[in-house]
């Protein structure tokens, strides 16, 4: 009892309470410089954060250039009704979210994948050259890769026609036909973020106790059952926390990908079309304002939604990792 | 005798634990390679039509070996080079000047809600963290950006909206709560104030995540078409990466290049040239990629999960 009394002791002496009961002015007087310093983060926050959310009543009007946002007509909910009627809301939100599922179901498949065959190579060369092979497209930005996509994918002079042509195919007109397209965003996502997310599994992995695969090695246990053994059960915080935030941001969607590769080709629209790029399309086009804000909204709140059950799921499971 | 009956299972397992291992390598290898040329030869593609020759591209389409060597890709690109000269420049200046601001930016205010004995600590980090919760969506901000602080064909157009990130800020707070406390006590006891302890103290032990904030905001000036493509209409502001899109996807831009170089538009060898652009565009990152890389796998870890 003595003993646990003193322990508390040293624990405070060695880390002092840093209490609180100074009045507002005495708390700014002591804290002068390290308020100023924070000044320049805190007014960029109020211009580019907090005054925008202000800006959310242009949803409830008829935003138009000349009247600006305080006198423009308010129409109430309109905007909204206007989207629910013509029938643009249920299919954004969809290939959002169905995107993003894909996307996040079949990315952990391939980063842990990768990260666990990466993980067990030896050959030291093999392995770096791989590893920066794997993660160089997510060095560059999606410009370059709707290059890409032209130079591979184009109908009449695209790479993958070329070959058809040459062992007598029939050329495929990938850009025409929106069937596919689902599985081809889907494919051009990993071929972009595996490797970054490779790299968080493999470093997950290098911090398990090489004491359990000794002591596995001892049973006589088989690559495939040290594998399905340990190492998927001990990344399991790991991808479990990386799904649910994933998950916390279903309502955002990939603006540079589906706006470069998609562009405004009206044929794939249907299938490739999400919230983000059609907030932008509306936003240009100026009568279509107040609903481009609509749409906005109707996004921030549903991602505010989903990133707070997210997080209480996090804190459930693995209360060190919440957010907050 | 249990020994001896043990022994022979024991090999035995051995043999059958060896041959699931060349089992395991041959997928592990066969795979790696598979992804790892999978990435990297869309590159190689991109390279070889740039340097073919544009009929015969318009005649066979792109392949995967260069047939009819040629520059004159490389040679309409740099016909006229003030355009990628400048938009050159321009990435160049708004990646520098971004980057040192953000930089700055991010580890100051990293470091003071890192302090301890900053009684606000906890409510300026709300205040700050909200904003990833929720937000007003483009509209508004694109219309305050656009009419009210006129970020329209000004270059801090594409420096501010960049600048301040606070998953970054977050990273850096966590980093610099690893530095002892204790430094910045003594330091204060000695009399300096806390933005020299920032200055002398924080700044140099920080170096780590300097390098890694720096690498991945810098990676985002460099890649960033987006911010140009809202508020930059003046050619002579337009980023690298917002020029490649405009001659991939304009037929203007296109005219554009034929005039200046007085050919004529149907003369244009436009497929050559667009992988030429595409090259010139990409190519500073792929050069400085292996240097950058370790940095780069090294900072993801810093601030990965730890969020």
């Amino acid at each position: 009892m003595a003993n646990k009394n003193r322990s508390q002791t040293i624990i405070q002496t060695v880390e002092p309470v840093y209490k609180n009961n100074k009045s507002f002015w005495e708390i700014v007087k002591t804290n002068k410089v390290l308020l100023l310093m924070l000044l320049p983060a805190v007014i960029y926050v109020i211009i580019f954060s907090y005054i925008p959310m202000g800006g959310i009543i242009i949803a409830f009007k008829n935003y138009n250039y000349t009247d600006g946002i305080f006198k423009s007509p308010w129409v109430g909910l309109d905007n909204f009704k206007y989207l629910i009627i013509s029938n643009k809301l249920w299919p954004l939100t969809r290939n959002t979210i169905l995107y993003n599922l894909a996307f996040i179901f079949f990315g952990l498949i391939c980063q842990v994948g990768i990260a666990i065959l990466l993980s067990e190579i030896n050959a030291k060369y093999f392995k770096q050259f791989s590893q920066s092979a794997i993660l160089l497209p997510f060095f560059i930005s999606w410009v370059v890769v709707s290059s890409i996509m032209l130079n591979i994918f184009g109908y009449e002079n695209g790479v993958l026609n070329n070959i058809l042509k040459s062992i007598g195919w029939k050329p495929v007109d990938i850009y025409g036909n929106a069937d596919t397209w689902p599985v081809i965003m889907i494919l051009l996502n990993l071929w972009k973020n595996t490797g970054y997310g490779s790299v968080i599994y493999l470093a997950a992995i290098t911090n398990i106790d090489q004491q359990l695969y000794e002591a596995a090695d001892i049973d006589g246990a088989t690559i495939w059952q040290k594998i399905s053994n340990i190492t998927i059960p001990c990344l399991y915080p790991t991808m479990i926390i990386m799904v649910l935030l994933a998950l916390g941001q279903i309502f955002r969607g990939d603006f540079g990908m589906f706006y470069q590769i998609v562009k405004n080709n009206q044929v794939l629209l249907s299938v490739a079309d999400i919230i983000d790029t059609f907030v932008y399309r509306s936003l240009i086009s100026s009568p279509d304002i107040g609903m481009s804000a609509a749409a906005g909204l109707y996004q921030s709140v549903m991602g505010f939604i989903t990133v707070m059950l997210a997080n209480y799921t996090v804190k459930k499971v693995q209360p060190d990792y919440s957010l907050f | 005798m249990g020994k001896v009956t043990y022994m022979p299972s024991s090999s035995k397992r051995k043999s059958r634990n060896s041959i699931d291992r060349i089992i395991f390598n041959t997928i592990a290898y066969a795979a790696i390679t598979i992804f790892a040329l999978a990435c990297v030869t869309p590159f190689y593609l991109i390279i070889v039509g740039s340097f073919t020759d544009e009929g015969t591209i318009v005649r066979e389409g792109y392949s995967f070996y260069i047939r009819n060597f040629s520059l004159e890709g490389y040679k309409l690109v740099l016909k006229n080079p003030t355009s990628i000269l400048r938009a050159y420049g321009v990435t160049i200046l708004v990646t520098g000047v971004g980057t040192f601001l953000a930089v700055m930016l991010t580890v100051m205010t990293g470091y003071v809600l890192s302090r301890k004995d900053f009684p606000w600590r906890n409510g300026f980090s709300f205040f700050f963290f909200f904003t990833t919760l929720f937000n007003g969506g483009l509209v508004p901000w694109y219309l305050l950006c656009s009419k009210i602080l006129n970020f329209n064909d000004h270059i801090y157009g594409l420096i501010l909206p960049t600048m301040f990130s606070v998953w970054n800020v977050i990273i850096a707070k966590n980093f610099i709560k690893s530095i002892p406390f204790e430094i910045v006590e003594s330091a204060k006891i000695d009399g300096a104030n806390d933005f020299s302890i920032f200055i002398k103290l924080i700044f140099p032990l920080s170096m780590p995540l300097i390098a890694t904030l720096g690498l991945f905001t810098a990676l985002n000036y460099w890649n960033d078409w987006y911010h140009c493509m809202l508020f930059i209409k003046d050619r002579n502001l337009y980023t690298l990466q917002y020029y490649l899109q405009d001659i991939l996807n304009s037929a203007d831009a296109l005219k554009r290049v034929a005039e200046k170089t007085n050919l004529d538009i149907k003369m244009l060898p436009r497929e050559s040239m667009k992988m030429a652009m595409t090259v010139i565009a990409t190519g500073p990152i792929i050069l400085l990629y292996p240097f950058l890389q370790k940095y780069f796998v090294k900072g993801l870890t810093i601030g990965a999960i730890k969020g």
